[in-house]
């Protein structure tokens, strides 16, 4: 690669204080910005292309992918939340990711808590069990959880749902903030004890205000990872009326022959992505120093 | 909850020295315990541990579902399986996957994020290239738009007659692909499927990289450049040696979603494809159980998935441990 092109100027160039550019510096950035640059297009322009497509008719679509919509169509918006349902799987999806989120994030938070703070018989059992649920598919276990779905009358219901998504983030959540817990001093523990305060009172009052980075992270990745889970509610959740936001959109495409109208469709794959799409950007500082946190062990 | 607790532990006044080393089974601490390990394991237990166990006993069943009738068949399902043409081919599909979705997506990403770290000025401080921060948040976008959203994007994307790839071909002058059909024709639908899959996660292991590069501390590099070496060769001797743990967690995370694959393949063909071309694993599983309603035969290809699975994993520590990983690497 070009890269090794810096290596001459660099050397021949004379003593400087400043750090001046190098011809070799400019045609190694030239080159980076161009290639990152095309990368970036690679990502931008299908969702660009999503985005215009999404304000044409499906006529307009069909003649041609590049030619900007005669009429701005507000209405495959309307469309796709009202005809295509997307309003309502938006709202089912918002009570079960949200209440899953919460659920997860207390228990999760309050097993990591117990297995890294204290020894009692079993407790690495309890972690290697952790580790199981991590390592196999999914798949594996899709068949058998749906039949006790139904035999204790959860299947199809949003309680249900809730429930197994719960299960399913629970080992990353456990995972992740069980070395944050490890790593907060004994001695607060002790302090709290002195200070006459219980166990309950020391986890809720103490030890997770301190443990708030981690959770943050935690949150934001299980948001991410239930907001866009597919196989569970296809498999578990085949109620129309329950069906979350990305059974919804997978539905919507998959009808069979030209009846699909194209512009509501890119119209709901905008309603989809929006929200996901502002929440990375608001809290993007946060994730990116959570990607980093997420692989040191 | 709280109340509770002050009254409890101020009732203990025996003298302790006894017992120093037990300690005291408050009702404070019995509920504690209970509550918080007892509550999030009993979940787990009952919706993640017990499904996988089950799945392994239903997989010698020959059990059609639902009724209680499951007549125990021993291995039986397993040799059908592998005497089943169709099964056979989607388990070649996803190797395929697993073999090739890392390689390309941990490549694509680790020069990605070598360019954006190494690419600055070669005086002074080292430092990272100019708008390093747009790349890094451009390049995340894909990781954060739901599976199957970018299943149905690129879907339309490859779409003969309307979609943008072949808007794009004809416009640059290549009249042949007017209305090729990139996901209709067993020899491309294969390769289409995993740019997709690679498109949604080049970001992210970018990320990753870029974030475990920058922990590599200053000096390592200012000593490399002071020896007189250049940036191709500090990439290649220096940086990826100290980031090979994370290039591990990156290969088997990708191999195993690779594996998986369920989202993108199903979104994309749902079918499977021209000639089975894209046909995965986990989407056989699903029709079988879903669809066929064969649910012992459905549970035997889970177990093969999963010890698919297993293996590749197995497989990548075991290379990286034979080629002298997390050996030179000084923590």
């Amino acid at each position: 690669m070009s890269l090794k092109l810096s290596k001459k100027p660099a050397v021949a160039g004379h003593v400087e204080r400043k750090a001046q550019e190098t011809r070799g510096d400019k045609v190694v950035a030239g080159v980076s910005h161009t290639m990152l640059s095309l990368w970036s297009l690679m990502v931008l322009v299908p969702l660009a292309w999503t985005l215009m497509s999404s304000f044409k008719t499906t006529k307009e679509i069909f003649a041609s992918p590049f030619a900007l919509p005669k009429v701005w169509q507000f209405q495959n918006y309307v469309n796709a939340w009202n005809t295509a349902g997307i309003g309502s799987y938006f709202l089912n999806t918002v009570i079960v990711v949200g209440c899953a989120l919460v659920i997860v994030m207390v228990l999760g938070a309050m097993c990591a808590y117990v297995l890294a703070r204290y020894v009692f018989p079993g407790s690495k059992a309890v972690y290697y069990l952790m580790l199981a649920g991590l390592t196999f598919p999914i798949f594996l276990a899709i068949v058998p959880l749906f039949f006790i779905l139904k035999n204790i009358g959860l299947l199809n219901t949003l309680p249900g749902l809730i429930i197994v998504y719960v299960a399913f983030a629970l080992p990353f959540t456990v995972f992740f903030l069980f070395s944050f817990f490890k790593a907060l001093p004994h001695e607060i523990g002790e302090a709290a004890a002195i200070d006459g305060a219980g166990e309950w009172r020391t986890f809720f009052q103490v030890m997770l205000p301190m443990a708030k980075p981690g959770l943050a992270s935690v949150a934001i990745f299980n948001f991410l990872g239930l907001w866009n889970q597919y196989l569970i509610p296809v498999a578990i959740n085949a109620d129309h009326s329950h069906w979350v936001l990305s059974q919804g959109i997978a539905a919507f495409a998959g009808q069979q022959g030209y009846a699909v109208d194209f512009g509501s469709l890119f119209a709901a794959a905008i309603i989809v992505v929006v929200p996901v799409l502002v929440a990375y950007i608001i809290f993007q500082r946060q994730l990116q120093g959570s990607v980093s946190a997420g692989t040191m062990k | 909850m709280t109340q509770v607790t002050n009254k409890v532990q101020s009732g203990s006044g025996v003298p302790a020295a006894a017992r120093r080393r037990r300690k005291k089974l408050t009702f404070d601490k019995v509920s504690f315990m209970v509550v918080f390990l007892g509550l999030p394991l009993a979940i787990y237990l009952v919706f993640v541990i017990s499904p996988f166990v089950q799945a392994v006993y239903y997989s010698m069943t020959s059990w059609g579902g639902f009724n209680n009738n499951m007549p125990f068949i021993g291995f039986d399902n397993y040799v059908k399986l592998f005497n089943d043409d169709i099964f056979m081919i989607s388990v070649r599909n996803s190797i395929t996957l697993a073999i090739f979705l890392p390689v390309i997506t941990v490549i694509l990403s680790l020069i990605l994020a070598t360019l954006v770290t190494i690419g600055g000025s070669s005086r002074g401080q080292i430092k990272g290239l100019k708008g390093a921060g747009f790349y890094r948040i451009i390049s995340f976008f894909p990781y954060v738009i739901p599976a199957v959203v970018i299943g149905v994007i690129w879907a339309q994307i490859y779409d003969p007659s309307a979609g943008l790839l072949n808007g794009i071909l004809t416009t640059i002058g290549l009249d042949g692909f007017a209305s090729y059909p990139w996901l209709g024709d067993p020899r491309t639908a294969m390769i289409a499927s995993m740019v997709v899959i690679v498109w949604g996660f080049v970001g992210f292991y970018m990320i990753l990289f870029i974030a475990a590069i920058k922990g590599i501390p200053a000096e390592t590099f200012e000593a490399a450049r002071i020896d007189g070496a250049g940036r191709f060769r500090t990439a290649i001797t220096i940086t990826i040696p100290l980031i090979r743990d994370n290039i591990q967690t990156a290969y088997v995370y990708m191999g195993i979603l690779a594996l998986d694959a369920f989202v993108y393949m199903s979104v994309l063909n749902s079918t499977g494809g021209p000639a089975n071309s894209t046909l995965v694993m986990s989407q056989k599983l699903f029709s079988t159980a879903f669809q066929k309603g064969q649910f012992g035969l459905a549970c035997a290809m889970g177990v093969v998935l999963a010890a698919i699975t297993l293996i590749f994993s197995a497989l990548v520590f075991l290379v990286n441990r034979l080629t002298g990983g997390s050996k030179d690497v000084s923590e």
